[in-house]
């Protein structure tokens, strides 16, 4: 019988933690100025210092340590939801999670003075977006999943089209809509890593995925449905609320810093599944560290892509994920069939 | 009355405005099959989630083992008690392996893997319904009727005093269909209590005993052949038929 042995779980989380660390190396090693490899790990290692130093320790490391951070947050945030909603095509972005993070996210920073709220207050606003969105979405598809699968999305086109509406409302009010910060929120974008902003985001996605991971059993039990769950021992009611939390925690730290980066949560836990099966104790910590190679490859590609210029890394991933997201409908279609 | 598996008395629910069980008595003992059947509606699916503690009566006692269900948690539920409901969809490609070694996760800590015991039980459950090349077969590629295999065999790896199941053999053909009735009587014979709601009267012959639900109560209980009789079909079914006495027990022919 196939199944999954901590050997094999070991060996699988091995060689992503491999692809990780390479992926790293390289997004640190090229841009602007590019750096060799050797060169990077001289910095990292403690023997060079000077110019180098200063881009790969200020500049070149949060951002590549934010990206992983992003990356790996939408991936397992994404597998949760699918495992959540039993629907493989539910993504943060794509149901309106992301969207509900982003704007919360934008009402403190535009309405929040007044209450004397400051950019500190992002991050719990946008995980309060990111819950409320989720509660909503639940709300309408009714106990898990009656709603169709394709019904599920559509409320999520709606809500990210509301959510969107409502971000540009409240910047223009603020008089923010000529700044391009909004416009670097809503397509997703790496370019604030500002070392202490990373660093608290890392934590909130530790801590979200350390809630996460032993979960994997209850994920594989809840994707055959609540009464499925309940019936193999496990409390349901407890357990989607532990991680419904836990994925809000993902969704905001993620949004509060990158804004919409879209289809991470989609792409990531797909292809894996492909490769690994659908076994959640494997697919999680896998997702969380595909995902974070994927977005730093992605962000290291939109950084350089252009020459000088910078693309914003959600048109990246927005740009494969679309057309990738509607073959995963065709096929999920074709399989429901 | 402690020796009972399953006991219920007085059981009242009423789900919204509609009383679906109203005082209704079944008692199971370790060892019996009993056949359940009853009209569309008749509060048959309900009866099974309430032994399964899905849903809490809203009067009456609903016991396990003498304890009130309601008093055990989901976990110590899962290594008593297994529910085989009506076909439930699977959206991931999970193996059928996999889906049956799932059945052993009450048995496991929360981060446990499967220890070579749970792979046994999952294979002898797997081999029982004659499913050994199925093992590795993703399940969104089997049919109607294999997955109907799969659920119970997953029910069968849960090594559980009580099973409860909802029509397993709608789907089947006439070989799974006598493979799986054999087979719920052999469990009885293991000491297990099996529950069975069944349309399928012919599936009689494999139980202990047979109950009619009409009207949220115990209409009638007893051997098949004190069970199964003209005038307990029609005042249950509202059916005019015959019975016939076979050698294999009563045989309902519908006028």
């Amino acid at each position: 019988m196939r199944r999954l042995t901590p050997l094999r779980l070991a060996a699988t989380l091995g060689a992503l933690a491999l692809l990780l660390a390479l992926t790293l190396a390289l997004g640190v090693a090229v841009g602007p100025s590019g750096l060799a490899l050797c060169e990077v790990w001289d910095v990292l290692a403690g023997r060079s210092g000077g110019a180098a130093a200063d881009i790969v320790l200020s500049v070149r490391l949060p951002r590549v340590g934010l990206a992983a951070a992003v990356g790996a947050a939408l991936a397992v945030a994404g597998v949760v939801f699918q495992a959540l909603l039993r629907n493989p095509l539910a993504d943060p972005y794509v149901l309106g999670v992301s969207g509900g993070a982003a704007l919360g996210g934008i009402a403190v920073l535009t309405l929040g003075g007044a209450a004397g709220l400051g950019y500190a207050a992002v991050p719990p606003a946008a995980f309060a977006g990111a819950l409320g969105a989720l509660l909503l979405l639940l709300a309408v598809a009714g106990p898990a999943g009656r709603l169709s699968p394709t019904s599920l999305l559509l409320v999520g086109v709606v809500f990210n089209a509301f959510a969107s509406a409502a971000i540009v409302f409240l910047a223009s009010l603020a008089g923010l809509a000529e700044g391009a910060q909004v416009f670097l929120w809503l397509i997703g974008s790496l370019a604030d890593a500002r070392p202490a902003l990373v660093a608290s985001v890392a934590g909130c996605v530790a801590a979200g995925l350390l809630a996460v991971v032993p979960f994997g059993r209850a994920l594989d039990l809840l994707a055959l449905g609540e009464e499925s769950a309940s019936l193999l021992g496990i409390d349901t009611k407890r357990v989607r609320l532990w991680l419904l939390l836990a994925s809000s925690l993902l969704v905001g730290a993620a949004v509060s810093v990158a804004g919409l980066v879209g289809f991470v949560g989609l792409v990531v836990p797909h292809a894996l599944r492909l490769l690994l099966g659908p076994d959640h104790r494997l697919l999680v910590p896998a997702s969380a560290l595909a995902g974070a190679a994927f977005l730093v490859g992605c962000d290291t590609l939109a950084r350089t892509l252009l020459g000088g210029r910078e693309l914003p890394v959600g048109a990246l991933t927005a740009l494969a994920g679309g057309p990738f997201f509607l073959l995963l409908l065709r096929r999920t279609q074709a399989l429901r069939r | 009355m402690s020796g009972s598996t399953l006991s219920l008395s007085n059981v009242r629910v009423a789900l919204g405005a509609i009383s679906v069980l109203a005082g209704l008595d079944l008692t199971l003992e370790p060892g019996e099959l009993l056949l359940l059947a009853g009209r569309n509606g008749a509060g048959k699916t309900t009866l099974l989630r309430i032994a399964a503690g899905l849903l809490p009566p809203d009067s009456g006692q609903a016991l396990l083992a003498g304890r009130p269900i309601a008093g055990f948690t989901r976990r110590q539920l899962g290594r008593r008690v297994a529910f085989v409901p009506q076909e439930t969809g699977v959206p991931f490609p999970f193996t059928a392996g996999q889906l049956v070694l799932l059945g052993r996760t009450p048995h496991l800590g929360l981060l446990a893997f499967e220890s070579k015991a749970d792979v046994a039980a999952a294979e002898a459950a797997l081999a029982r319904l004659g499913l050994e090349a199925l093992v590795d077969r993703s399940v969104l590629e089997l049919s109607g009727g294999e997955r109907q295999l799969v659920q119970l065999a997953r029910a069968l790896a849960q090594e559980t005093e009580l099973l409860l199941l909802d029509e397993p053999t709608a789907h089947l053909d006439l070989a799974h269909r006598a493979l799986v009735l054999r087979c719920l009587r052999e469990l009885a014979r293991e000491g297990r209590a099996v529950l069975v709601v069944s349309h399928d009267l012919a599936a009689a012959s494999y139980a202990n005993r047979v109950a009619f639900l009409a009207a949220g109560r115990i209409a009638a209980v007893g051997t098949p052949a004190q069970v199964i009789r003209p005038e307990l079909l029609r005042s249950t079914f509202g059916v005019e038929a015959e019975v016939l006495a076979t050698p294999g027990g009563p045989v309902v022919w519908l006028r």
